[in-house]
């Protein structure tokens, strides 16, 4: 200690205390800071081939740097998992215009859609793909996911999932058929008309109890047929329709005089 | 059995008046019953037999319904599973529904082609008693009120009228009093909102930071309160007044507050209580800005003070006014300024 103090006034003094400052604030720094959110495996030959997709198939509407038009948005910052989730749902690229887009067969392979997240992921921070762990349904809670459900998502997507109506021909679609790890990026990403529930809001492990709710949700109901799950409307047609019928008719038969 | 054969005329066309041929001549004569005509399996004794057996047939697949839920309700047990309920379920009902329907269609079938279908006339009878016994109903009451000594002694009268007129009150004032718990009106005023009370997550609890909500950001809040106080009943009222709907927009995007100033860079905090009648209005449009409520198709513009663009709603939704505190995690700045859901006649007094 006394050989340090004895030498504080060294000429390079000051210059060796920077170096050491900027050192551990450099350390320190890397220690803590939030990893960025990115896909960690993507390559430079996956983000060359990626960039080659979008500008073939995306760039007409987003741009050719994903900049974004009055037609589109920007697609810098979107991250990996909304690219994921549009493409994977043959959401993107679009087929015609409309109220929504609406998911159809995927236009791209899994590879494409890869390399096209890598290619968007590159151009700024995102939220990352979640990884199969963080969506599969059966380590999480259903009962917390149905209250979660609930409070955030049943007054659109229905109180099982079956989807409902919105304004001027939108509408939240059924989330029967949709895959856990979509619907993991649909609340990460918010597609659409959809809001975004990012991790401070719903956490990755309320996620995975909602994907978990969906999951017994597509066994169906123990009652027996669920018409589609679209309670009054459909239940209403079936006992006016149907029920009212066999009713009607064996009242008539009965009445019939045999011959 | 079959229309009425009374050759009499009956008693509600009874003519009236001075001239009896005048409403005489408007009736119509009655036709009868129409001529009986013998079914095939009257004439026919094999048609009869062949009836009989499938009346029979019918009965036993009947039977067979009856073993068939006996044998499922042992066999079939649900097992806990979705698709055991219902598999159990659906065996149940279906054995049961052949059981009785075998029952209900063989009898009608009988009925229809086995039994009798001769027309039978039933005359009816008249109601009334006859007059002597009616005349000794009516002295008998004249004499009762004479035993009791009504007439005589008045004040009798008046203590059984005023006993009978007071018992109802035994039942009514409870009843009257109990409708609609209590008439204090002024509680729909206020919500538990107040200068620096914390915004949480619902159902959670969390707090929630400014930092942490991303443009395009739906959260659905309630105040920030012990744990302990949200298992209580009377958090249950105080909520259902209380929950708020906050989204972040892009602040450019924001043309207007419906309350000046209540906003906080972009976040806006809007009462989840529909101004129509009450649903919880909270289907949010990120990209038009609408907030749509899904019992009657109001919708609002969140991004223009929470305006009603469509539907039956009158006024904008309540805006709850917030701010950041020291640690970066919103507050309310203050109670909503005026009453929360559903207009209600005392509300602008």
């Amino acid at each position: 200690m006394k050989a340090l103090a004895a030498r504080r006034h060294h000429r390079s003094a000051p210059v060796v205390l920077l170096l050491l400052a900027l050192l551990v604030t450099g350390g320190v720094y890397a220690a803590l800071a939030p990893s960025p959110a990115k896909a960690d495996t993507a390559s430079t030959a996956d983000i060359e081939t990626g960039k080659k997709l979008f500008q073939a198939n995306c760039a007409t509407c987003h741009g050719p740097n994903a900049e974004g038009t009055t037609e589109a948005p920007s697609l810098v910052g979107v991250g990996a998992a909304a690219v994921d989730f549009q493409v994977s749902t043959g959401r993107m690229p679009m087929q015609m215009n409309g109220p929504q887009a609406e998911a159809k067969p995927p236009q791209m392979d899994e590879e494409q859609t890869a390399a096209l997240a890598a290619y968007v992921a590159s151009l700024g921070a995102g939220p990352a793909i979640p990884t199969d762990e963080q969506v599969d349904g059966s380590l999480g809670d259903a009962a917390n996911g149905m209250a979660l459900f609930r409070t955030n998502c049943a007054m659109c997507h229905n109180a099982v999932g079956a989807g409902g109506a919105l304004s001027e021909g939108k509408f939240a679609p059924s989330l029967f058929e949709t895959s856990d790890r979509n619907i993991y990026q649909a609340m990460l990403t918010g597609p659409q008309s959809m809001p975004v529930f990012n991790d401070a809001n719903i956490t990755p492990e309320e996620k995975r109890d909602i994907v978990a709710f969906i999951d017994e949700q597509r066994e169906g109901s123990a009652g027996g047929l669920s018409l589609g799950s679209l309670g009054p409307v459909s239940e209403g047609l079936w006992a006016w329709v149907v029920g009212l019928g066999l009713i009607i008719g064996a009242a008539v038969w009965i009445g019939a005089k045999s011959s | 059995m079959s229309e009425n054969q009374n050759p009499q005329p009956s008693r509600d066309v009874t003519p009236h008046g001075g001239d009896g041929t005048l409403a005489q001549a408007d009736r119509f004569t009655d036709p009868g019953v129409p001529e009986h005509k013998p079914r095939l399996t009257d004439t026919d004794p094999r048609s009869a037999k062949r009836n009989e057996r499938l009346i029979v047939l019918i009965f036993l697949i009947s039977c067979l319904g009856t073993v068939g839920s006996v044998v499922a309700y042992f066999a079939v047990r649900p097992d806990g599973t979705t698709e055991g309920v219902r598999l159990s379920t659906l065996l149940l009902g279906v054995a049961m529904a052949v059981s009785l329907l075998g029952i209900g269609i063989a009898a009608v079938h009988w009925a229809k082609t086995l039994m009798s279908n001769h027309e039978h006339v039933e005359e009816r009878h008249p109601s009334s008693s006859s007059d002597e016994v009616r005349a000794v109903v009516a002295n008998q009451f004249k004499e009762g009120g004479k035993d009791a000594g009504i007439a005589r002694r008045p004040m009798l009268l008046g203590s059984v009228g005023l006993a009978l007129a007071l018992f109802p009150l035994s039942i009514a004032v409870p009843l009257v009093s109990s409708v609609g718990g209590d008439w204090n009106v002024s509680k729909f005023r206020h919500t538990m909102w107040k200068k620096g009370t914390r915004l949480a997550y619902d159902p959670s609890g969390r707090l929630i930071r400014a930092a942490d909500l991303t443009v395009g950001s739906v959260a659905h809040v309630i105040p920030d309160v012990p744990a302990e106080e949200r298992e209580t009943h009377h958090w249950i009222t105080e909520k259902a007044k209380a929950v708020v709907l906050l989204v972040r927009l892009d602040p450019r995007d924001l043309k207007r507050d419906h309350r000046e100033g209540a906003s906080y860079d972009g976040i806006v905090a809007y009462s989840k209580i529909c101004t129509h009648v009450g649903c919880p209005v909270a289907l949010y449009e990120q990209q038009t800005h609408h907030l749509l409520c899904p019992c009657h198709q109001s919708t609002f513009d969140i991004a223009d003070g929470a305006k009603v663009v469509f539907g039956p709603a009158k006024r904008p939704l309540p805006q709850l006014p917030i701010t950041v505190d020291d640690e970066g995690y919103l507050v309310a700045e203050d109670d909503f300024n005026e009453p929360i859901g559903p207009s209600y006649w005392e509300r602008l007094k």
